[in-house]
C-alpha cells in the first residue's frame, strides 16, 4: 500500500457576500445588498497515494479549477480540510504569474523562489530553463513584449524544470506550437512517471487523460459524481455527455 | 499565529529583496533618465516650494531648502507606501492567483523599493548640509531611530489599507482626501510648530505622527536638538500595535482576497 500524498475530506468552497463593496454605492442605496451565494465544491472528499496520476474531468464551471487553486493553497476552504502531508507543491496553469515589468531571467528568479526554491538552486536551473523554453535572446526583454506563445512556454518551463513533489496541471498540455507541443508533452509525461510525483491533472482531452492517468475523479456541479478505474469513468462521463 | 510569522518571513524575506531588487532595475531600465528621476522629482518640488514659500510667503526657517527637502523625502516615502498598499493585492494578481504568499510580503516588498528611493534623497539631504554649513552634531546619530520609526508606522498603516482595499472598491478616492489633509497639517513647507498658533501646534505634533516625525528628523540633523524620546518609544509602541493587528488581519482573510479580485 503506497503512502497517501493529498488528502482531500469533505472540502466546500462557496464564493459569498465577497463582492468588493463601495462607499458610494452603499451610501445611495441604504438598504443591505442581497447576497448571492454560490458554493463552487461541496463536500468533496476524496484520496491520492503517492507517485499516482489523477485525472478530474466535468463539464464547464463545475468547479474543477476551484479545487485545484484551493489544493495550492490559493483558496481557503469554508469547510473541510486538506491535507497535502507536508509536500511542496506547484499550481501549473495557462498564463502563470510574472510581473510584466521585470525580464524573463528575473522572472524565473521569482518564480522559482516563490516556488520555494532558493537563490542559488534557481541560479543553477536558469539556463535549463532558458534552454527548455527556447526564447533566445528575449529572455533579458520585459516580459510584457512576449508573444503569448514565448509567455506561456517559459511559464511551462519553470515548472517543469524546477521540479515539486506534487504537481497540478491546468489545462497546459497545449503550449506552444506544434513542435513545443509535442516536447512538452513528452516531458511532461516524463515527469509525472517519476515514482515519487503525485500529479492532478485538469483537461477536457479524453485522449489525454486516457493516456496518462491512473485514475480518473468526475466533478458534476461541485459534486463528486464518480471516482475510479480510468476507462470506466471515462465511458461513463462520454456516455453522459452524448 | 507568531510561529506562522517567524516561519513565513524566514521563507519569504530573501524573496523581498530579490523582488525589490528587479523592481529597482526595471525602473532603471526602463526610462530614460532612469535613476536620475528619483533626484530630479524631489529636488524639482523642493525649488517650486521653496520658491512659492520662501519667496512669496516669506517663510524664515533657518536653512530651508533642506528643511523642505527633508519633509518631502519623508512624506513621498510614506505617501507612495500608503497609496500603493491600496491596490496592491489588484495589482499583483498574477502572482497572487497562482502561488500562496503572505500578501503582506508584498507590502514588504514596496517598502524596500521606496525605501531605497528614500536613503538616496538623505544622500542629497547630506550633500545640502554640506553646502549650506549646517553643524553637525552627535544629534545626527537620531536619524536612524526615526527613520525605523517611520518605515514601520508606515508599514502597519499599509496592511490596513491592503486588506481594506481589496473589498471597499473606492477606497482610494477616500484615501486621497485624508492624505491630502495630513499632508498640509504636517508641515511639508512650514514649521508646523512656530506658525500654527499654540496650543494647536503642539497638539498637531504630539497627535500627527507624520508631524512628529518631520519635526524629529529636521531636529535632529538640522538644529542640533534632541527628538522627544518618550514620545518616540509612545508612536514605537502604536506602530507595533498597528503592525501585528494587520498581519493578524491579513492571516485570517488572505485566502479569500483572490475569491474577490
Amino acid at each position: 500500500m503506497k503512502e497517501t500524498a493529498i488528502e482531500v475530506r469533505n472540502l466546500c468552497i462557496r464564493y459569498k457576500g465577497l463582492k468588493s463593496y463601495s462607499i458610494k454605492k452603499s451610501l445611495l442605496h441604504l438598504k443591505r445588498n442581497r447576497v448571492d451565494e454560490f458554493e463552487a465544491v461541496k463536500h468533496v472528499s476524496f484520496q491520492v497515494p503517492e507517485g499516482n496520476i489523477l485525472g478530474i474531468i466535468g463539464k464547464n464551471g463545475s468547479g474543477k479549477s476551484t479545487l485545484l487553486n484551493a489544493i495550492a493553497g490559493i483558496f481557503a476552504p469554508d469547510c473541510g480540510e486538506i491535507d497535502l502531508k507536508g509536500h511542496s507543491v506547484s499550481l501549473l496553469s495557462i498564463g502563470v504569474g510574472f510581473q510584466k515589468e521585470l525580464s524573463g531571467r528575473e522572472n524565473i528568479l521569482l518564480s522559482g523562489m516563490l516556488l520555494g526554491f532558493t537563490e542559488q538552486e534557481v541560479q543553477e536551473k536558469a539556463d535549463e530553463i532558458i534552454a527548455f523554453a527556447e526564447i533566445g535572446e528575449f529572455i533579458d526583454a520585459p516580459v510584457r513584449t512576449y508573444s503569448s506563445g514565448m509567455y506561456s512556454k517559459l511559464a511551462f518551463s519553470i515548472t517543469a524544470i524546477l521540479e515539486t513533489d506534487i504537481m497540478l496541471v491546468d489545462e497546459i498540455l497545449s503550449v506552444g506550437d506544434s513542435k513545443f507541443k509535442k516536447k512538452s508533452y513528452n516531458k511532461m509525461k516524463e515527469l509525472i512517471s517519476n515514482e515519487k510525483r503525485t500529479v492532478i491533472i485538469v483537461s477536457h482531452s479524453m485522449e489525454t487523460l486516457k493516456d496518462l492517468c491512473d485514475e480518473i475523479l468526475w466533478l458534476h456541479e461541485g459534486e463528486v459524481r464518480m471516482h475510479g478505474e480510468t476507462e470506466s469513468v471515462l465511458k461513463a462521463y462520454e456516455e453522459f455527455m452524448n | 499565529m507568531q510561529k506562522r510569522f517567524f516561519t513565513d518571513i524566514r521563507k519569504y524575506f530573501h524573496y523581498s529583496i530579490v523582488s525589490a531588487r528587479s523592481q529597482l532595475k526595471s525602473e532603471v531600465a526602463n526610462s530614460y533618465l532612469n535613476w536620475l528621476w528619483w533626484i530630479l522629482d524631489p529636488l524639482c518640488f523642493m525649488l517650486i516650494y521653496t520658491f512659492i514659500f520662501g519667496y512669496v510667503f516669506q517663510a524664515r526657517e533657518p536653512y530651508f531648502p533642506v528643511f523642505i527637502f527633508i519633509g518631502l523625502s519623508m512624506w513621498d516615502f510614506f505617501n507612495r507606501m500608503v497609496t500603493g498598499s491600496i491596490k496592491i493585492v489588484k495589482n499583483n494578481k498574477a502572482i497572487v492567483s497562482k502561488v500562496y504568499l503572505p500578501k503582506y510580503i508584498l507590502v514588504l516588498v514596496r517598502m524596500w523599493v521606496n525605501g531605497f528611493k528614500m536613503l538616496i534623497s538623505f544622500g542629497i539631504v547630506v550633500l545640502m548640509m554640506l553646502i549650506w554649513q549646517v553643524p553637525l552634531t552627535w544629534n545626527l546619530l537620531y536619524f536612524f531611530p526615526v527613520v525605523v520609526l517611520l518605515m514601520l508606522f508606515s508599514f502597519g498603516c499599509s496592511l490596513h489599507l491592503l486588506h481594506y482595499g481589496v473589498f471597499v472598491e473606492d477606497l482610494s478616492n477616500v484615501v486621497n482626501i485624508v492624505l491630502r489633509m495630513v499632508f498640509y497639517l504636517t508641515g511639508i513647507f512650514y514649521n508646523v510648530a512656530t506658525r500654527i498658533p499654540s496650543p494647536y501646534g503642539d497638539w498637531l505634533i504630539r497627535y500627527n505622527p507624520m508631524a512628529f516625525l518631520l519635526e524629529s528628523m529636521r531636529n535632529a540633523l538640522l538644529y542640533g536638538k534632541t527628538p522627544h524620546r518618550k514620545l518616540m518609544i509612545v508612536w514605537f509602541v502604536v506602530s507595533m500595535v498597528l503592525t501585528v493587528l494587520g498581519i493578524r488581519k491579513i492571516y485570517r482573510n488572505e485566502n479569500s482576497y483572490v475569491k474577490v479580485i
